[in-house]
């Protein structure tokens, strides 16, 4: 098994370019009028941070969720929620009306989504393989089914609100809220890169890689993988805040099922094992989705082959194709 | 016009003889995947899609024909068909790989197929209509009536359920299917050609996907999208059931039906004796649809393998 965290150089080459683009693809847009791709990639960089974090199970820990829209949404309501109430000054809890903080949002996202990850994670983990992802499906479609029929906050019509302000910067506008995306995916892959780094992120591999040496050690695999999902969760309803506010809306489609197979295919479209991997998967799905749908109405045909490509011919993802080789990691 | 009436016999059963119809398209959906599963160990997503494939074809077929049952023996072999060619052309290259990747490649046959059957039917949904046979409802004991078709769909599946028992105890392509299930490599070695025996299995479970595709058309309508609510919900059952036992798939099936069902009726009304009628006809809907969930986290905190899994995989 390949060290994990060593890039080869044409890795490394590839990993600069997609941040360079990512960092002045936007300001180079705008300064040619075009504001709708700042819009574009705002929503690739959101994405990414949503893929890095479900990376953090599914890379890292070999936890193949496909319940993790659960906790995108679970995000995307968190904020849309909070806003509401700061909108009508109704209290929330004890007293207090909500906020309309970008940063309250992505706190109160993040720890919506740790308290559906705990309990979701403590029985899910249980189980390993197939049953793991059909399990994490089935939670995520009972929060999806919850959010449709619970009238509160919109049911199936989703809750509309105002994006959320931000200290120091007019969030409303699409560039500055862009920096904050970007913000949040480098804080995030900042993050990733330190827990793999670390102890507790060796041992989660070793977890994934031979669960039978990692308890003859004496570690419990259970509360290393049920960190890691908890962290993962995190991460994702981080995410979900951020894209609630770029839409202004919170929908039930951000919990449904094709939003967690969306958020696979981005870390398997990018390269699975690297850290840039959901982020060059983000990018590219992002963009396949614009250049296709702007030539044919049967966008979806095409980008499903395409999918279906890369996961019978090019296994290391992008990044794999330009790195060559597969990583397991 | 709330709709909370008193509970009568006859409409209990009514209610239960529902729940045993979804029971019936879920064992048909269930049995296909846990059967795929067993046999080649693949997590086929792409399922649902199979049962809509069966639901167009008998759509198109009857529509195109007038004769329903002609429709119903299109949707079979247009799903065996797309099985046996998915099987063919792309699962066969995953055997042996990472579910992640089976997952992804299943996943983009979900954007093809859906995208490829708007393409060809439009996005309006079809209609079918129940042939003249089976019009009309039964008696039931207590002065209700219920609709003959739908006691036909359960008369199929109960058939269904034993014709796949009597398949898989019986017969010699029932002893491969069980010698694939506990060693692939092995029943390779003793000479039976594994790739065709494959492409075969597949072609089984993707006809009874269809099957129920094609029967569900006279009592729904028929469109893209149809298919994944009935995966998920499948993928409920074989958990319940244990993946990869047939008998675990009936069972979860009629448990879930019945379940989900009754709870759907059931729910509001109890809920009606503690709040008021418009309050507890939205909380129970919303409990009802969690419920067969709960009812899958119940029986996994006891049993993790599922009701009748084997005890490790």
């Amino acid at each position: 098994m390949k060290s994990l965290s060593s890039a080869s150089p044409r890795e490394a080459a590839a990993n600069l370019a997609i941040l360079a683009l990512l960092i002045l693809g936007p300001w180079a847009a705008l300064s040619a009028g075009h504001p709708f791709y700042v819009t574009l990639a705002t929503k690739a960089a959101i994405l990414a941070l949503a893929a890095t974090g479900l990376h953090l199970a599914l890379g890292l820990g070999g936890l193949v969720s496909f319940g993790h829209a659960a906790f995108f949404g679970l995000g995307g309501y968190a904020a849309g929620i909070l806003a509401a109430h700061a909108g009508s000054g109704e209290a929330l809890i004890l007293g207090w009306a909500g906020s309309r903080e970008i940063l309250t949002m992505i706190l109160a996202a993040m720890g919506l989504a740790l308290l559906a990850a705990l309990p979701i994670g403590a029985i899910s983990l249980r189980t390993s393989g197939v049953y793991f992802l059909m399990i994490t499906l089935a939670f995520a479609q009972m929060i999806y089914y919850f959010a449709l029929s619970w009238p509160a906050y919109g049911g199936d019509d989703g809750l509309s609100f105002r994006r959320g302000i931000f200290p120091g910067l007019n969030s409303a506008r699409p560039l500055p809220y862009f920096w904050i995306c970007l913000g949040a995916l480098l804080i995030g892959l900042a993050l990733f890169q330190i827990l793999r780094a670390s102890r507790f992120g060796t041992a989660l591999e070793a977890t994934r890689q031979n669960p039978q040496r990692v308890e003859a050690l004496g570690i419990e695999p259970f509360g290393l993988r049920l960190t890691a999902f908890a962290l993962s969760a995190m991460m994702v309803g981080a995410a979900g805040a951020l894209f609630a506010n770029l839409n202004r809306f919170a929908s039930p489609s951000m919990l449904s099922w094709q939003m967690s197979g969306e958020l696979i295919v981005l870390i398997l479209l990018g390269g699975r094992g690297r850290l840039l991997g959901p982020t060059a998967g983000a990018v590219l799905f992002v963009a396949m989705e614009h250049v296709l749908g702007g030539w044919t109405e049967r966008w979806q045909f095409f980008l499903g082959l395409a999918v279906l490509g890369v996961a019978v011919f090019a296994r290391g993802g992008l990044l794999g194709l330009i790195a060559g080789g597969r990583r397991d990691g | 016009m709330s709709g909370i009436s008193p509970l009568s016999f006859a409409l209990l059963l009514e209610q239960l003889l529902n729940g045993l119809q979804l029971g019936v398209m879920l064992f048909l959906m269930a049995a296909g995947l846990t059967l795929i599963f067993g046999v080649m160990g693949v997590i086929n997503l792409a399922h649902g899609s199979l049962y809509m494939i069966g639901a167009f074809a008998c759509a198109a077929v009857a529509a195109a024909t007038g004769s329903y049952w002609l429709g119903l023996g299109a949707a079979l072999a247009a799903a065996a068909a797309a099985g046996a060619l998915i099987e063919a052309t792309i699962l066969r290259r995953l055997y042996g790989r990472d579910h992640l990747e089976q997952v992804l490649a299943t996943f983009a046959l979900i954007l093809i197929i859906s995208e490829g059957t708007r393409w060809i039917f439009g996005g309006f949904p079809l209609f079918l209509d129940v042939p003249p046979l089976l019009q009309g409802a039964a008696p039931l004991p207590g002065g209700g009536a219920y609709p003959v078709y739908r006691l036909a769909i359960i008369g199929v599946g109960a058939a269904a359920a034993l014709g796949l028992h009597l398949l898989i105890s019986r017969t010699r392509l029932g002893m491969r299917i069980r010698a694939g299930e506990s060693d692939r490599e092995m029943i390779g070695a003793l000479g039976v050609e594994i790739g065709r025996l494959y492409t075969l299995v597949f072609a089984l479970g993707a006809a009874l996907a269809g099957l129920a595709g094609g029967m569900i058309g006279a009592l729904q309508s028929v469109q893209v999208g149809m298919g994944e609510p009935m995966l998920i919900l499948a993928f409920v059952v074989i958990v319940i059931g244990g993946i990869g036992s047939i008998w675990g798939a009936l069972v979860g099936a009629v448990l879930v039906g019945v379940v989900d069902t009754m709870g759907r009726f059931l729910l509001p009304k109890a809920f009606a004796l503690a709040w008021p009628p418009s309050e507890a006809s939205a909380m129970g809907a919303a409990v009802a649809s969690l419920l067969i969930y709960l009812l899958m986290a119940v029986i996994l905190a006891l049993r993790p393998q599922g009701l009748f899994g084997a005890a490790s995989r």
